[in-house]
C-alpha cells in the first residue's frame, strides 16, 4: 500500500508532465490547424457563390473570385484597418448591435456580375449554425447561400448543409416591393411557389429551421443600411 | 511467465489473435457500439476512427504497463484516464492538423474515445498485470478487432448507401439507369446496428464455440 504522500506526489508530477507535454503538442500543431481553418472558410465563402473548390485550389480561387473585402458597422461606415477575413463572426455575434463589425466580401463571377457575400451566425437546436449569403448587385436578390452547423441532428436539422436545401434560396428576395426589410423565412409544410420570401422548412427539423429564419432575419438586418445604399 | 520470451512467441500470437476472433470487442463483448454507429456512414472516417482507437489502445496499454509497478492502486483509474485522455487529445490534434475534413466528420467521437470501454477494459484486465510488450500487442489487437468491424460496417453502408467506396463511385451508371437506387436507410444509424447484428450472426455461425450452451 502506498502512502498518501506518495500518491499526492505521484499525481502532481503526472499532471504537470502531461500538461507540459500537451501544451507543446498544441503549440506545435497550431499553425497547421489554423491554416486548415482558413482554407475551410475560403471554401465556405466561395460555396455561397457556387464556386466548387478543393482544399488544394481554394486559396487560388479565393484570390481570383473575391475581389474586395471590407468591414462596415451598422451605419454603413467603413471600418478601416480591420481585416474582414480574419474577423471572428462568433465573437462579433455576442456584441451589442451598435458595436458589431460587419464583414462584406465582394465577388466577381464571370458573366454574372458583382455579388456581395454576407456572413450570418445563429443558433440551431444543439449548437451554433452559420453560413454565408450571396446577394446580386441589386443587394436584394439572393444569388446563393451556404449553411453549416456544429452538431444538428443528422437527417433532420443537419439537412441545412445540403445543396438541395440551399438551392431553394436562389432568387429569393430580402426586401418587399415597398423596400421594407422582410428577410427569407423557412415555412413549415412548404412554401408556395410564388413566395419570394419563403423556402420549405425541414420536416423534423423545426427548431433548426426556426433558428435559421431567426439568424437570417437578425444578421441581414444589421446590413440594412448597407443594402439600401447605392454603393 | 518466463523471463526471456521471444517477441513472437505462441503466447503473444494468441494475445494478438484473440481480439480478432474469439474475444472481439464489438461482436463478442459488445463494447464500443456507440462510435461504431456514428462514424460508419462512409469508409474513410471508419478507417481513421479504427486507426485512432488502435493507436490509443496500443499506447495506453504500453504506458500503463510500463508504469504498472509505480501506480498507486487507489488512484489507478485516475492514472489510466489521464493517460488515455492525453493520447486522445494528441490524436485529435493530429487529425485536425493533417486530415481536417475527416476530423470534422468524426467531430466529438474522437474525444469520446476516452470513454470507450474497450480501452479502459484492456488496461484494467491486461496492462496492469502484464509486461509492456504483451500489453502493447493486446492493445493493438483489440484496436484491430474493433477496427475490422468498423471497416466492414463502413464498407457495406457506403457501398449500398451512397454507391461509393472511399468516396469513389463504384456502382456503374448503367445500374442506375436500369432502376437501381441507393438505399437511404443505409445512411441512417439504425442500419449500423442491423449490420453489426448480421456480422455477429455470421461470426457465430462460423465460430461455433461462441454460441452459449
Amino acid at each position: 500500500m502506498h502512502s498518501n504522500r506518495y500518491i499526492l506526489i505521484y499525481s502532481t508530477v503526472m499532471v504537470v508532465l502531461v500538461a507540459t507535454f500537451l501544451t507543446l503538442v498544441a503549440i506545435g500543431l497550431k499553425p497547421k490547424q489554423d491554416y486548415n481553418r482558413r482554407v475551410e472558410k475560403m471554401q465556405n465563402i466561395l460555396a455561397a457563390v457556387h464556386v466548387n473548390t478543393t482544399t488544394q485550389n481554394a486559396e487560388d480561387l479565393f484570390k481570383r473570385y473575391i475581389v474586395d473585402q471590407y468591414v462596415i458597422n451598422e451605419n454603413n461606415e467603413k471600418q478601416t484597418h480591420i481585416n474582414a477575413f480574419e474577423l471572428n463572426i462568433e465573437k462579433e455575434s455576442k456584441k451589442p448591435r451598435e458595436k458589431r463589425l460587419l464583414p462584406i466580401f465582394v465577388s466577381k463571377i464571370e458573366n454574372e456580375g458583382t455579388k456581395y457575400i454576407l456572413p450570418v451566425f445563429g443558433k440551431g437546436l444543439w449548437g451554433p449554425i452559420w453560413g454565408y449569403v450571396a446577394l446580386n448587385e441589386d443587394k436584394n436578390t439572393i444569388y446563393g447561400v451556404f449553411f453549416d452547423h456544429k452538431g444538428e441532428t443528422p437527417g433532420l436539422g443537419a439537412e441545412i448543409s445540403t445543396l438541395e436545401f440551399q438551392h431553394q434560396f436562389k432568387g429569393k428576395k430580402i426586401f418587399d416591393k415597398n423596400g421594407d426589410f422582410i428577410s427569407v423565412k423557412t415555412i413549415k409544410g412548404g412554401a408556395n411557389n410564388d413566395d419570394i420570401h419563403g423556402v420549405d422548412a425541414i420536416s423534423g427539423g423545426t427548431i433548426t429551421s426556426n433558428g435559421l429564419t431567426q439568424m437570417l432575419h437578425d444578421d441581414l438586418k444589421l446590413y440594412e443600411r448597407f443594402l439600401k445604399s447605392k454603393n | 511467465m518466463e523471463n526471456k520470451e521471444s517477441i513472437f512467441s505462441p503466447k503473444i500470437i494468441k494475445t494478438f489473435l484473440g481480439p480478432l476472433n474469439q474475444n472481439n470487442p464489438i461482436s463478442v463483448q459488445v463494447l464500443g457500439i456507440c462510435s461504431a454507429l456514428a462514424v460508419t456512414v462512409q469508409l474513410k472516417p471508419a478507417l481513421v476512427m479504427a486507426l485512432s482507437v488502435t493507436i490509443v489502445t496500443g499506447f495506453a496499454s504500453l504506458i500503463i504497463s510500463l508504469l504498472r509497478n509505480t501506480i498507486p492502486s487507489r488512484i489507478r483509474i485516475i492514472v489510466q484516464l489521464v493517460v488515455i485522455a492525453t493520447l486522445v487529445i494528441i490524436v485529435d490534434q493530429l487529425l485536425k492538423a493533417y486530415v481536417y475534413d475527416v476530423s470534422k466528420k468524426l467531430s466529438v467521437f474522437v474525444g469520446l474515445i476516452i470513454t470507450n470501454c474497450i480501452i479502459m477494459g484492456r488496461l484494467e484486465a491486461f496492462a496492469l498485470g502484464n509486461k509492456p510488450w504483451p500489453s502493447f500487442v493486446d492493445g493493438i489487437a483489440n484496436g484491430f478487432g474493433y477496427g475490422i468491424i468498423l471497416v466492414i460496417v463502413g464498407f457495406v453502408r457506403e457501398l449500398f448507401g451512397s454507391g461509393k467506396i472511399m468516396g469513389l463511385s463504384v456502382i456503374p451508371q448503367s445500374f442506375y439507369q436500369m432502376g437501381y437506387e441507393n438505399n437511404g436507410l443505409m445512411i441512417l444509424p439504425p442500419m449500423a446496428l442491423i449490420i453489426i447484428g448480421i456480422v455477429i450472426w455470421i461470426h457465430r455461425s462460423w465460430n461455433k464455440s461462441l454460441i452459449e450452451k
